[in-house]
């Protein structure tokens, strides 16, 4: 298992490397940041003084090269806009997403597996139709368009939620979380539920085909034939056969969350990493968007060997090929 | 071998169960007008082809016929209770405690994410209230009563660290966990070795013999029949065809079907002939009918060499011999003796 976790390090590395050059070279394509930081009516040697301050007078490769040699000491350079570390940037938005994102990857989980395991039991009742019926609306609506009508109704209509912001938060460890008064959770649920909504009707979707073929296995007969309770034969015997696939898919799914919820985070105003993205790269603020897509990546890898892990814990045979590898 | 059936109280009596799949080429039935029972101790080889009703007639043994299947006559009694329409719930404390079930291929019916440990002390627990380290005890004796040495580290083990045979005498040994009164194996030595086969079905009927628990050893394979059981039915299309004793089925068979297995299986050719050469393998023309497009009157006459016009009624049986029955309007001529 050491050597594994091992592997998988230089794995990683080898993955930050190739995607921080496809990503530096990608941002200097989209052209120059000087014309936005700069004020229109300076002279060439007002633009000139400033790109030599910022580096940009250099050839790409020397950029690369100076940003590489900062990056390996962990320093990943300073935004242009704000003048202070980009990850730094980054990482004190992080706890905003990270929340968002795990509130709604348990909301999707923990809703999404008894919904699946239901209808993958009773396939031809209403219920099960009618819960296949709306992972099809979740899965179908865009995510932007349910957002505002959930705004709409909850917060204009009803009144029940605020439309958006993070409200108060309360400091642990550092971070400062919404999770931990009543307040925060006001906020919290509505941008929760909309990015939920989604990954809700992917695992509904992937439990009950798991469930309905898990039933078709000789051991669930086996298991039934042995006098087991059908609570003990669907919570246990089929259960642990169906969380393989849906391990990896939560996995990587979180991954996106914690990535990409720009969409969701822009419509509710939550002050997390999507908006901060999306600002830098209108921008142009390279630093932020070359350290955001890396410790994008560094956040995959990491899931994904969480996931490696899990398979060990839950599938016995993929301990032994390990092993044996 | 002759039980005196009589006195002792049967351990399963089966009569005229009939087992209904509604499909979507019409209604089938996959177990017709079946009756039989098992003494204690007593083994019953039942035999057939594939398809012929034998783990249909299991599973309806078991309360197992999910929809759209469904038992619609006959009774089940085990020691003389009715099982059939039994609810659910009395249903469980009868599968895996009174009733045991082997099934063909235990890598296909031990759970593969669960280790062996589990999977007998659920069996335990579903059925009595015992301390975990009981359950272990009763676990560890039982792989030990199935000649499974070092149970400690087998128990720890999963389905696929063991070896066919060693998983087979797993399933064996979670039958034999809650000591019931019935065991039904469903070619539970198809998928192994020879040389193992031989040990299992040895083991098996030591164990039968000496606990007094009845077995069910479902089978197509006549030579392993002729070495295990007390009595054999033959099935064909859902219907017992032919049932009496090992000698009566095997020695002197009545129904031309039986006749037919037995001239193909192997070991009746490597009986020598004249010549010291193996006699060429007999083969029953056709093919086994489908269970959804029967013949009227007797299912076998359209592969039956001694069929006629009476044969579009469905016999009734008929006993050429005490203890011996068969469901043939022309059976074979017995050999004087």
């Amino acid at each position: 298992m050491p050597l594994f976790v091992l592997r998988r390090f230089i794995q990683a590395f080898n993955v930050l490397f190739v995607m921080s050059l496809l990503v530096f070279a990608g941002v200097y394509a989209i052209g120059s940041p000087l014309d936005l930081l700069v004020d229109p009516q300076a002279t060439t040697e007002d633009l000139a003084r400033a790109a030599a301050a910022l580096g940009l007078d250099q050839p790409l490769w020397v950029q690369y090269w100076r940003f590489l040699v900062r990056a390996i000491g962990g320093d990943l350079g300073d935004s242009f806009i704000h003048g202070s570390p980009a990850l730094g940037l980054i990482l004190e938005r992080m706890p905003a997403t990270l929340e968002l994102a795990l509130v709604a990857m348990l909301i999707a989980v923990l809703l999404g597996i008894p919904l699946g395991l239901w209808a993958g039991l009773h396939p031809e009742s209403i219920g099960g139709r009618a819960i296949m019926a709306g992972s099809i609306l979740g899965f179908s609506l865009p995510t932007f368009w349910v957002g505002l009508m959930l705004i709409m109704v909850f917060a204009v209509q009803l009144g029940w939620l605020p439309a958006g912001g993070r409200g108060p938060t309360a400091e642990v460890l550092g971070l400062s979380l919404s999770v931990l008064s009543a307040e925060g959770w006001r906020h919290l649920i509505l941008p929760a539920a909309n990015l939920a909504l989604f990954k809700l009707s992917l695992i509904i979707r992937l439990t009950r085909s798991g469930t309905r073929e898990a039933l078709q296995q000789d051991y669930v007969r086996y298991a039934r034939a042995k006098g087991l309770s059908n609570t003990r034969v669907v919570g246990v015997h089929v259960l642990k056969n169906i969380l393989i696939p849906i391990v990896t898919v939560v996995g990587m799914e979180f991954g996106a969350l914690i990535a990409f919820s720009v969409v969701t985070e822009s419509i509710f105003a939550w002050p997390g990493m999507g908006k901060l993205l999306l600002e830098s790269i209108t921008q142009l603020d390279r630093p932020v968007v070359v350290a955001y897509l890396l410790l994008i990546v560094v956040l995959y890898i990491g899931i994904n060997l969480i996931v490696d892990l899990l398979y060990a814990v839950l599938d016995p045979r993929v301990r032994i090929r390990r092993t044996s590898e | 071998m002759n039980t005196n059936a009589a006195t002792v109280l049967p351990t399963l009596a089966v009569e005229h169960l009939t087992t209904r799949f509604a499909s979507r080429a019409g209604v089938v039935t996959a177990v017709d007008d079946v009756s039989f029972s098992v003494a204690p101790g007593e083994v019953l080889g039942l035999v057939g082809e594939s398809g012929s009703g034998k783990s249909m007639t299991a599973y309806s043994l078991l309360g197992l016929i999910e929809p759209p299947g469904e038992i619609v006559a006959g009774s089940i009694r085990l020691k003389g209770r009715e099982l059939r329409g039994l609810p659910e719930r009395d249903w469980r404390t009868i599968r895996g405690n009174r009733i045991a079930m082997i099934f063909q291929d235990p890598m296909m019916t031990l759970n593969p994410v669960l280790r062996i440990d589990t999977q007998m002390v659920e069996a335990i627990h579903a059925h009595r209230r015992v301390s975990r380290q009981a359950a272990l005890e009763a676990a560890r004796s039982a792989l030990g009563r199935v000649g499974i040495a070092a149970p400690d580290e087998r128990l720890r083990a999963y389905p696929h660290q063991l070896s066919g045979g060693m998983r087979q005498r797993v399933a064996i040994a979670i039958a034999l966990l809650n000591a019931p009164d019935l065991i039904i194996a469903d070619e539970p030595t198809t998928a192994l070795d020879v040389s193992i086969q031989a040990q299992i079905l040895f083991e098996m009927q030591t164990l039968c013999r000496e606990s007094g628990t009845a077995l069910i050893w479902i089978t197509h394979d006549l030579a392993v029949v002729a070495g295990l059981a007390d009595r054999v039915g033959v099935m064909y299309a859902g219907r017992i065809v032919e049932h009496g004793s090992v000698h009566q089925v095997l020695e002197q068979a009545a129904h031309p079907y039986t006749r037919g297995l037995l001239d193909s299986t192997p070991a009746a050719a490597l009986a020598p002939a004249e010549h010291g050469k193996g006699r060429r393998l007999q083969q029953i023309p056709g093919m086994p009918p489908s269970l959804a497009d029967l013949p009227a009157g007797c299912a076998f006459r359209l592969r039956c060499t001694r069929a006629s016009s009476a044969c579009e009624q469905l016999p009734a049986l008929q006993s050429p011999a005490p203890g011996h029955e068969v469901r043939c309007f022309h059976p074979l001529p017995q050999a004087p003796r």
